[in-house]
């Protein structure tokens, strides 16, 4: 880790990047379960919205990352921390099976969880402890496989 | 159902692309949130992500209350299933190695290959489920 990794720089990075996402979420109403199903439910009255959130993310972002891979290191660390590429293994299919059954059961997926706390809602607090508990059970199973 | 928003999608989208490009320009690294959150729990940039977390919590809010509340966000389905799919969400986001944001919005944007079949199962298996739960046994 950088040693300029705790200056006030990077927290205002990381609180504006953050708040860039979660304001994302709440123009586009993907914070809203509700929009979310009604983009996966093409039997029912289908709604497009989601993918354009998803066209538009793609192309910012792909314009980040080729301009920002042209310099030698980020601006507030030492290295770039790309996830290392491990191929298409039974991990990533089954991962992504089980993670798409709960997407489609509630209409969430962890940033949408996250931001839906604002609410308070007690069904919301519920979803987000349980993807909590989710995520440690991953941790403790990967470590003890390890 | 509610309306088609264009618009507002495009320019969440934008927002949520702008996330990715100043936390990578800022840190080198892809903006996950699963991974931002396991992340958070085991210390490996915990406070960088911590605040990122808290920055998400805050542009929610603020659009939110500035927008006016436009829509009541509730819950679409009801207790044990909640639960059972936040379990499954957390679970199967770190065993595929990311989510929504980070195989859907970093991975493709990146043009992983890993992350485009991950995007392809999670949202076939989700379209699937949606058809199961709303349209065959009507949770």
């Amino acid at each position: 880790m950088s040693s300029n990794f705790n200056t006030l720089k990077s927290v205002i990075a990381a609180a504006v990047a953050g708040a860039l996402f979660g304001a994302g979420l709440a123009v586009s109403e993907m914070m809203n379960p509700k929009r979310v199903i009604g983009f996966l439910d093409f039997a029912g009255d289908w709604d497009p919205s989601l993918a354009f959130v998803m066209a538009f993310a793609v192309a910012v972002a792909f314009i980040g990352y080729r301009f920002g891979r042209r310099r030698s290191r980020p601006f507030l660390d030492d290295t770039f921390h790309l996830p290392d590429p491990k191929g298409i293994t039974p991990r990533l299919i089954a991962g992504a099976a089980l993670f798409g059954i709960g997407w489609g059961l509630a209409g969430l997926c962890p940033g949408p969880a996250i931001a839906s706390l604002i609410t308070a809602d007690g069904d919301f607090i519920a979803f987000a402890l349980a993807m909590l508990v989710g995520i440690a059970v991953h941790l403790v199973v990967d470590r003890l496989a390890s | 159902m509610d309306a088609f928003i264009p618009v507002s999608a495009s320019i969440g989208g934008i927002l949520i692309g702008l996330s990715a490009l100043v936390f990578f320009w800022a840190f080198g690294r892809v903006v996950g949130i699963s991974g931002m959150v396991a992340g958070a729990l085991t210390g490996d940039a915990m406070l960088l992500r911590l605040v990122f977390l808290g920055g998400l919590l805050a542009g929610a809010a603020g659009i939110y209350v500035f927008l006016g509340r436009p829509t009541a966000i509730v819950a679409q389905v009801e207790m044990p299933w909640i639960i059972i799919a936040g379990l499954l969400v957390g679970f199967g986001a770190r065993l595929g190695g990311g989510c929504t944001s980070g195989h859907g919005v970093c991975g493709l944007s990146r043009l992983s290959l890993r992350s485009l079949v991950a995007t392809v199962v999670f949202f076939g298996v989700a379209v699937l489920t949606v058809y199961v739960t709303r349209h065959v046994i009507q949770l």
